[in-house]
């Protein structure tokens, strides 16, 4: 009985750091003032001494000595920045296990919602950088991988409350090297899985674009004789298929992974000839050397700022891509794929503005209403305007100083993150924590048959892209 | 040729850009050439910076003043400085003016492509104790890193290898030169130890050489324990090697010893004459790595140090100073505060601990330096002790603080000349100088940005 009370409360320790932010579970009903802020709209420019009015969860008013009811909430916000929630268009957090699926080169039926951990500490760490929302992608190694998917990180609740649920499906693709398996190692005895060229991922896509469209074409033909014969028998559902056929009708975003130009060139022809948009060109660390091209497509890019080099494909990544990809009218995000940059993207904005000069808002929408329009949520969140989510962050300062702390997190109005509260809890854990290590059940045993310790995990340092998930992370 | 970029520096690099991009264009893109070698090593001469903000790092910053760069040197520093005969001014209105910035933890120059390219990896050998792998040896000085990571404003780098448990020998190098005797500040200024520890997990294989194996408790201190005894074994042979040595250079009766590089390069560490870099991380290796160094008698500096804050007062006491390379990685414990490694630093300056913040990084990402420094600012240290943690403080830790690391008279003229905060990332690097020579801010990536940033789709599509 002990050893499971003990159980129960290192379940509790682990998930604890947070229990701060419980508080304020109600206020999606309140309404919340936040006064006298610097606001940087992402949207209508910089708005000085500003109040924001928060009603249900909504943006409700923005401007200069706004009233609130009685029982609002109020937040003195003098001398401090507030911005959108940052979104970031490429993160692998939450996913419990895995994120490739590898055995096949088309996994479109494999769906990263149904794996969502809610209680992966990178996702509080994340609200503490300011990020709001997540595109949660499958890796890298298929040339047609998994389904996305996009949520809100609504801390300590369960995982459908994350999910947005009116965010418009996705899927991944991948170009290049990852979905070669160029540097998966193969075990004895094992054959290399098709495509090990780029001209075998072309083919890859091409032969499921050909199948989905011949099953769509069957499923229409179906539905128009089923208006009339009511006895016909419908075909055999294909659930690798169906999300193809969502694509090709223009109802789920395809984020592809890929980083040379000739491969996203591949990519957009394939496109154009089914008929298809590409919604982001994931990485693209070459889109800059197809920047027209992109732009007719109507593709977006969502990149990295400027890490390079760390594979050969990354040898030509610059840090100017981000600027040449906006002059020429591409929308651009700036994403992280990685539980350690994800908390500082407001830095990695702000190097654009280094690199090629981008104007500061356009250099905040890369981390706000860019990503959140390439979601297809930009309707909801990404900027601070009247009837938006509550989607905010507080920050101490200029967010693209490198001074700025994050104060404060909120989604559609409620604090998810509050530096105030983090600080004030962390006596109380480490006391927990000693209590903990001092419980007898907790303490090594002496029988030779006891469960081990597990031997600690190196420091991790940030990803270099999906690929390094392959084989269940021991790519590495 | 309109563009509608804002052309930075001077019309000569400009012109220059222009003629490296037309070279660029005849050469393969993905092909691994170095960025254009064309002036890569500067132009020597004597400038006078005026009208600038100079952030001495020393002392008070200069408001309005001058600094004078004459013979590789800085001349003079003040208000009002004459230009010498000859000078080349640089009007400083609106700009500050920065000591170059020390990064204490790269292996720049031994390793440019990780995956895809191994022929160009030498920051790991084979083996567990290369005490003669000297890192000035494989530096590769037309690196494309070096180029990117001194236009961010650092202009020197301590570079080591890496792997094993004795990793080889850490250079100083300053990032301008065609030879790496050209670019040694101290070409074998430290030995680096990878220090034992109980590891396994993610780059497990390192310290723990379990690979992607999980490891079993036990075996992981058995192998932890062996490892140390090799090391502490290896050490004392290196110290028997250097009497016996010594006492045959005295009498030349005794029988003469045998030549072994690798316990001949232990040599000075063993006898404290020069420092060995511990790389630890966890409070539990930090305090063995202590007591082994104080038990072996060497001159510690502790790198890497994510849980240096927790054994503060031990650092303090035994004056070990630390170069702290996490500031970017992540929380080792679930339960670890979201800013525990943000924190690192400005906790060990409370304690009166001495201490660097370096990028800790292969190479290419070292350019995020300043910016590694300046969270820490967000995160209790003051802006003016984030500067000093990547100039005057790794100056003193590499033992260059007479020749480096703040501006004043008489030190190498290591000089950055930006439009705002050297660490902030909005800022530019306007102008810079390494050894007194005024640099080409061109790089392999601003060559690509000048191809491809006015292209159009062609006319026929």
């Amino acid at each position: 009985m002990k050893k499971i009370l003990s159980l129960f409360l290192i379940v509790l320790f682990v998930s604890a750091p947070l229990s701060a932010q419980q508080r304020n579970t109600a206020a999606n009903a309140n309404e919340i003032l936040i006064r006298n802020a610097t606001v940087l709209t992402a949207a209508r420019g910089r708005l000085e001494g500003t109040d924001i009015l928060i009603r249900a969860g909504k943006i409700a008013q923005i401007g200069k000595n706004l009233r609130a009811g009685a029982n609002a909430q109020t937040i003195d916000a003098t001398g401090k920045f507030v911005t959108p929630g940052i979104v970031d268009a490429h993160s692998h957090a939450a996913v419990d296990g895995s994120v490739n699926e590898t055995s096949y080169s088309v996994t479109s039926m494999t769906r990263v919602h149904d794996v969502i951990n809610p209680n992966d500490i990178n996702l509080y760490r994340a609200l503490a950088g300011g990020v709001t929302v997540l595109n949660v992608l499958h890796g890298s190694a298929n040339s047609i991988g998994g389904q996305n998917a996009t949520i809100k990180i609504k801390w300590k609740r369960p995982a459908q409350d994350f999910l947005i649920p009116d965010a418009p499906p996705g899927i991944k693709f991948a170009l290049g090297e990852n979905p070669k398996r160029s540097h998966s190692n193969l075990q004895p005895g094992q054959t290399r899985r098709y495509p090990a060229t780029r001209m075998g991922v072309e083919e890859t896509i091409r032969d499921a674009f050909i199948r989905a469209r011949d099953y769509k074409a069957e499923w229409d033909e179906f539905r128009e004789k089923s208006k009339r014969d009511k006895n016909l028998t419908a075909p055999r559902r294909d659930i690798e298929l169906e999300p193809l056929v969502e694509i090709l009708e223009g109802r789920r975003l395809v984020h592809s992974h890929g980083y040379r130009s000739d491969e996203f060139l591949m990519l957009l022809n394939l496109a154009d000839e089914f008929g298809f948009k590409v919604k982001t060109l994931q990485h693209g660390l070459e889109a800059y050397k197809i920047a027209p091209e992109i732009a007719r497509h109507g593709a977006a890019a969502s990149i990295f700022v400027d890490n390079w080099g760390y594979k050969i494909e990354a040898f030509d990544a610059i840090p100017y891509n981000a600027a040449i990809l906006y002059r020429n009218g591409v929308s651009v995000s700036i994403n992280s794929d990685s539980n350690e940059r994800h908390r500082r993207l407001n830095l990695e904005a702000a190097k654009t503005m280094k690199y090629g000069d981008v104007p500061e808002e356009e250099a905040l929408k890369m981390i706000t209403l860019n990503p959140a329009t390439q979601l297809g949520i930009g309707n909801r969140t990404g900027s601070i305007e009247v009837g938006k989510d509550a989607d905010i962050v507080i920050w101490t300062a200029h967010p693209f100083s490198p001074y700025a702390r994050v104060e404060r997190t909120m989604i559609e109005g409620e604090t998810f993150f509050d530096r105030e509260q983090d600080v004030q809890n962390r006596a109380a854990l480490a006391a927990e924590r000693q209590t903990l290590e001092r419980d007898e059940a907790n303490r090594p045993s002496t029988s030779p048959r006891a469960t081990q310790p597990a031997v600690p995990r190196e420091r991790v340092k940030a990803d270099l892209d999906d690929a390094d998930d392959i084989d269940g992370g021991n790519h590495k | 040729m309109s563009s509608k970029f804002k052309v930075q520096g001077s019309k000569l690099i400009f012109a220059l850009l222009l003629l490296t991009a037309h070279c660029s264009l005849l050469t393969v893109s993905a092909q691994l050439s170095p960025p254009s070698q064309q002036n890569q090593n500067g132009q020597a001469g004597t400038f006078l910076i005026r009208n600038a903000r100079i952030v001495t790092v020393s002392g008070a910053p200069v408001e309005t003043g001058s600094l004078l760069i004459q013979n590789g040197r800085i001349a003079a520093v003040g208000a009002n400085v004459n230009a010498p005969a000859g000078a080349e001014t640089i009007d400083g209105s609106g700009l500050m003016v920065f000591p170059g910035m020390i990064d204490a933890a790269t292996n720049m120059g031994l390793m440019e492509i990780p995956l895809g390219a191994p022929g160009t990896d030498d920051d790991a050998e084979v083996g567990d104790m290369n005490p003669n792998a000297r890192a000035i040896v494989g530096v590769n000085p037309h690196l494309t890193h070096i180029p990117v990571t001194r236009v961010n404003g650092t202009t020197t780098v301590l570079t080591m290898p890496q792997g094993g448990i004795v990793s080889g020998q850490a250079a100083i190098i300053n990032l301008v030169g065609s030879t790496q005797g050209e670019m040694a500040v101290n070409p074998a200024f430290a030995l680096v130890i990878d220090f034992p520890r109980v590891a396994g997990g993610f780059g497990g294989g390192f310290g723990g050489g379990f690979g992607g194996q999980t490891p079993n408790f036990e075996e992981a201190i058995r192998t932890r324990d062996q490892r140390l005894t090799d090391l502490r074994r290896m050490l004392k042979d290196a110290e028997a090697y250097g009497k016996a040595h010594d006492a045959y250079a005295q009498n030349k009766t005794l029988p003469r010893p045998k030549t072994d590089l690798r316990l001949a390069a232990l040599v000075p560490f063993v006898r404290g004459e020069k420092p060995v870099i511990m790389i630890a991380n966890r409070e539990i290796d930090i305090r063995n790595a202590v007591r082994f160094a104080d038990d072996n008698k060497l001159k510690m500096i502790l790198m890497g140090g994510n849980d240096a804050w927790r054994a503060a007062d031990l650092l303090k006491q035994r004056n070990v100073p630390v170069i702290i390379t996490g500031i970017w990685s992540l929380p080792a414990r679930e339960d670890d505060a979201y800013d525990v490694l943000f924190e690192n630093a400005s906790k060990l300056q409370r304690a009166g601990v001495r201490f660097a913040v370096a990028s800790g990084d292969e190479g290419a990402n070292a350019r995020d330096l300043p910016y590694q420094a300046g969270m820490t600012a967000a995160f209790g240290l003051t802006p003016d002790e984030a500067l000093k943690s990547v100039t005057l403080y790794p100056a003193q830790i590499l033992g260059i603080a007479d020749r480096m690391g703040s501006l004043e008279v008489g030190k190498v003229a290591n000089v950055v000349v930006a439009d705002g905060d050297i660490l902030d990332p909005r800022t530019h690097i306007r102008h810079l100088f390494i050894n007194g020579r005024k640099m080409p801010l061109n790089t392999k990536h601003t060559e690509l940005f000048d191809q491809f940033k006015d292209r159009k789709l062609p006319a026929s599509q």
